[in-house]
């Protein structure tokens, strides 16, 4: 049993700034990622971030999550790649580390789940900082090869330089369904369409008229009626929506396409939440269930944090801040605060609300805000 | 289709090539990318089939959560592709069912 101060699940920007503010207050810190690669999906985002200049504006995710393992490293985090965490009880965390490190590679180099190393880590503070995930859309033939998440398209694309498809039709045009079109131009493909069941586009203008300056249409008030192909996805089918959400007959379409990912919004990866019983809220603006947590990131569970799309589906940049302020609580919780520390969680939360206002953002900062509420109530204080 | 050119992150550094099996045929893997984005740069799209229905399926979410993309990797069903790494000499096969054996 490896026995840590502090240990967190998920090395993305949240859980690297969450373990940076811990390490950096003495805590012996572990960071552990299911993924071969740390950053979470920082290392996929090619584009610049908006913002100011406190939040990485007009900086690139891959080189923000560049930055985060620096800072991690010389805080001292240990950061596991290839460690999931399959179980939590009482403040063990129980952990399948399947390649990285320092583990034997098994048979010949390969990292199977029934060769991998077991691993218990007793964590006197834990934060949960697992993400989010893709929601699915289920039409007829959502099931072919071909149909993906947009989420995955970008993977594939921009972190492993493998195209997904070539004549790609794109749901949701909402800043995911928007930024990965532009992204897959970018590597190669053919956007036949962006297709939004809404009659607006959701995402930001400035990211639709880049992809309508490459001379992609994208059509609004239209879903996705089928897809179709032999054993891969060969046509989709796309149909006018009308006010009741309905498809309108006869307004069928067949497009030829190879691909079609989905761009339909996210929801927190929940599940080590819930198998450590956290309690959770309903909050559609935060992308369905939530672990409730108060202002110091706190879940109903003891020693028990959280932040970033856990937490409610939001930016890379509140997940940053977020991650700060459950490093900065875990710690402190723990007497191992700086002397200032007050002054800092002060100086997030300014920028937390910073970040969450604009028009776009009410019913977020709403959702938020009432979702702290019930937190201060049920969660315990220090 | 490998991504060699790109105007952001620039040509495609060389990697060490990494052989394995895929249903018994030699592909070359770049080394520390996962199986799923080897077998995916070769065209394949169909990882596996449904034990019921025997439907195909392929790559869904890319970040191990959905286990769509699971294959039989060294004789061991149900290896997520997406995040596991190619190795020298890795036997990857189309899974049917659970990947035991049973059609």
């Amino acid at each position: 049993m490896r026995e840590v101060d502090l240990s967190i699940v998920g090395a993305g920007p949240a859980g690297l700034a969450a373990a940076i503010e811990g390490a950096k207050r003495g805590c012996s810190t572990v960071a552990l990622d299911m993924n071969p690669r740390p950053g979470g999906q920082l290392i996929k985002q090619i584009h610049k971030f908006f913002g100011s200049r406190e939040h990485h504006a007009g900086t690139r995710g891959i080189e923000i999550a560049d930055t985060l393992l620096h800072e991690a490293e010389s805080a001292g985090v240990e950061v596991l790649i290839g460690a999931e965490v399959y179980a939590i009880h009482d403040s063990i965390l129980e952990v399948a580390q399947t390649f990285g490190g320092d583990s034997p590679p098994p048979l010949s180099g390969g990292a199977t789940t029934s060769q991998s190393r077991p691993l218990s880590i007793e964590a006197r503070q834990i934060v949960l900082a697992t993400g989010g995930a893709e929601n699915a859309l289920n039409f007829p033939g959502w099931t072919l090869p071909g149909v993906m998440g947009a989420g995955a398209a970008q993977t594939m694309s921009n972190v492993w330089r493998v195209l997904p498809g070539e004549r790609v039709l794109m749901v949701g045009a909402g800043n995911v369904g928007l930024i990965v079109s532009y992204q897959l131009l970018q590597a190669g493909a053919e956007i036949v369409a962006v297709i939004e069941a809404a009659p607006r586009i959701g995402g930001y203008g400035v990211h639709a008229a880049k992809i309508r300056r490459a001379g992609v249409p994208i059509l609004t008030s239209h879903t996705v009626v089928r897809a179709s192909g032999e054993s891969r996805v060969e046509q989709a089918v796309i149909a006018k929506v009308d006010a009741s959400w309905g498809t309108v007959p006869g307004s069928e379409e067949e497009l030829d396409v190879d691909t079609i990912c989905i761009a339909v919004g996210l929801r927190p990866n929940a599940r080590l939440a819930s198998l450590a019983g956290c309690k959770f809220d309903y909050s559609p603006s935060l992308g369905g269930w939530v672990p409730i947590h108060n202002t110091r990131m706190h879940t109903t569970v003891p020693g028990i944090y959280l932040a970033g799309d856990l937490s409610g589906i939001e930016e890379a940049s509140t997940a940053l801040e977020e991650g700060r302020l459950a490093g900065i609580c875990a710690a402190s919780s723990l007497s191992k605060g700086h002397v200032g520390d007050s002054e800092e969680i002060e100086a997030i939360e300014e920028r937390l609300l910073s970040l969450r206002s604009g028009p776009f953002c009410q019913r977020l900062q709403d959702a938020k805000q009432k979702l702290i509420e019930i937190g201060e109530a049920q969660c315990p204080k220090e | 289709m490998r991504v060699v050119n790109h105007p952001i992150l620039g040509d495609l550094s060389p990697a060490r090539e990494v052989k394995i099996y895929v249903d018994g045929k030699e592909i070359y893997a770049r080394e520390g990318e996962p199986i799923a984005a080897a077998i995916a740069a070769t065209g394949i799209r169909i990882y596996r089939y449904t034990a019921k229905q025997e439907e195909p399926r392929g790559v869904f979410c890319g970040i191990g959560q959905c286990t769509d993309c699971v294959m039989v990797v060294n004789g061991v069903p149900n290896v997520r592709t997406c995040i596991t790494p190619v190795a020298e000499g890795m036997t990857v096969e189309t899974q049917h069912g659970a990947g035991r054996g049973e059609r």
